[in-house]
């Protein structure tokens, strides 16, 4: 599991859609990025699938939900959802003041370890946010 | 909400809110803050201590003439021969179907002297509309460059106001105004809002709003006032189902199924809508605007399906998640039979049919 500090961690891997993957073995912790929480501002409510699913990468998988607007998450990689983040039911807020550590959303049985050199480096994504900003 | 073409207006306090960081929003062809920090903390800040939101957008019609409350009569259905001098009251412009072409706040300065506000969208229509229905001495000026209006709201809204103004605001009661001046300037204080908390709208010259901006956010800042953007004005005044324009209402929607039977005084002799309101009075509006609370989890937003007994029976007009009440909530309009506290209803949320319940609003109300 990455930190929670830091604005792009080094050791994940990003979508064009501001979600984040990190990778232990054959095991993918999935959430959205401290850009994806800054944009939405407050979140009050996620809607994530259920243990067991299969989600498909580049898939919508879920929402996140702040006070005025909705954003659906796509998945970086395809698997089986081994876990879901049981606290953000009660604690959405968490996204926000963590969200590469304990607003994490799904943990994912990877599928294709083969999809994961597609998603960009913390410097690709730093980039990319930084030509969208302009 | 109508987006004007060509670029953006901007505000007298538009710059400022740049500066400060604010993320501002296309709102109604306007430039204007979304939020200044969090929605939920301005949205707390409010109910809590106070909020100071800059709402220049907001429209300013002055009808002034020996035939000004004769116009004000026909256009508005409420009663403004009611109105004292510092007086003002909420209605609605309404056509002749009785529907809404806006609704506005009346504010009677004198005995032939009103200054109508109205919703920023709507500013050249209801000028035009209002200007065509004018008849004998009476001038209708579209004012609203020239005015500059900050919203002052919350518990400790008189306490940071108070300093920078003589007037004693404390004997100034809900729906009175006082013209005086504020750190300097001399404004139009009216103790309105659209919150669910006490406050004032100050309406000032448009080139005294930096000055005011800064005098009240010093005045508050040891009250723990904060600069409040258009989220948390939406949050606030749908937790006190306060209705808005484009959303809960329109041209499509009567003054009674809106439930604003309040504003509507039938008695007060014929205006345009009148024969409409009376009738639809006479048989009773067919459908109403009604606040719901999710049972399920889900957010309802507006445009979400209702079904009632597994029929379409209409949309969310407007919903949120509720920061004070902890609750989602929403408006919709709902068949008569249907629209009272303890009906249930369902909201089609991305596919899934989730279950809420029509309840009483408002959703707050502030203990007083």
């Amino acid at each position: 599991m990455s930190k929670g500090n830091g604005i792009y961690p080094e050791d994940l891997k990003y979508t064009k859609e501001h979600e984040w993957v990190a990778v232990n073995g054959n095991v993918g912790t999935v959430g959205i990025t401290h850009y994806a929480q800054s944009e939405l501002g407050d979140i009050v409510y996620v809607e994530l699938p259920a243990t067991g699913s299969p989600v498909v990468a580049g898939e919508e998988f879920g929402t996140v939900e702040s006070v005025k607007a909705v954003s659906e998450i796509f998945a970086p990689v395809s698997g089986e959802v081994l876990e879901v983040n049981a606290g953000l039911a009660k604690n959405p807020e968490t996204i926000n003041k963590d969200p590469y550590g304990d607003g994490w959303l799904i943990k994912l049985k990877l599928a294709d370890p083969k999809e994961l050199p597609s998603l960009m480096s913390a410097a690709d994504y730093r980039k990319y946010i930084e030509e969208e900003a302009n | 909400m109508p987006v004007a073409a060509g670029p953006l207006k901007t505000t007298p306090l538009t710059r400022l809110f740049r500066d400060m960081g604010a993320r501002m929003v296309p709102f109604a062809g306007w430039e204007l803050p979304v939020q200044f920090s969090s929605v939920l903390e301005e949205h707390a800040a409010v109910r809590s201590a106070a909020g100071l939101f800059d709402v220049s957008h907001m429209g300013e019609v002055e009808v002034r003439g020996g035939a000004a409350l004769d116009l004000v009569q026909r256009v508005t259905c409420n009663d403004a021969s009611r109105l004292g001098s510092g007086q003002a009251q909420y209605t609605a412009l309404t056509t002749e179907r009785g529907t809404f072409v806006d609704d506005i706040i009346v504010y009677r300065k004198g005995e032939r002297d009103f200054l109508l506000v109205v919703n920023a969208a709507n500013t050249e229509k209801d000028f035009a509309w209002i200007a065509s229905q004018a008849r004998g001495e009476v001038d209708v000026i579209d004012a609203s460059s020239r005015y500059a209006q900050l919203a002052l709201q919350g518990p400790r809204a008189q306490a940071v106001l108070q300093p920078l103004v003589k007037a004693p605001l404390a004997s100034l009661r809900s729906f009175h105004f006082v013209e005086t001046a504020v750190a300097g300037a001399v404004c139009l204080v009216s103790r309105t809002g659209y919150t669910g908390e006490d406050g004032f709208e100050v309406y000032a010259p448009a080139a005294a709003a930096p000055d005011l901006f800064h005098a009240l956010m010093r005045e508050g800042k040891p009250h723990g006032l904060l600069p409040c953007g258009l989220g948390a004005r939406d949050t606030l005044r749908l937790e006190a189902r306060l209705a808005l324009y484009g959303n809960d209402i329109d041209e499509t929607t009567t003054v009674l199924e809106a439930g604003l039977d309040f504003v509507l005084k039938l008695d007060k002799g014929p205006f345009i809508g009148s024969e409409a309101l009376a009738r639809e009075k006479e048989r009773g509006p067919l459908r109403r605007l009604m606040g719901f609370e999710m049972i399920d989890a889900g957010i309802p937003r507006h445009g979400f399906p209702i079904r009632l007994e597994n029929s379409e029976a209409g949309v969310v007009t407007s919903g949120t998640f509720g920061p004070t009440v902890k609750k989602s909530i929403g408006l919709a309009y709902v068949p008569s039979r249907a629209a009272r506290a303890g009906t249930r209803i369902s909201v089609g949320i991305r596919g899934r049919e989730a279950q809420a319940v029509i309840v009483p609003t408002p959703f707050y109300r502030r203990r007083s």
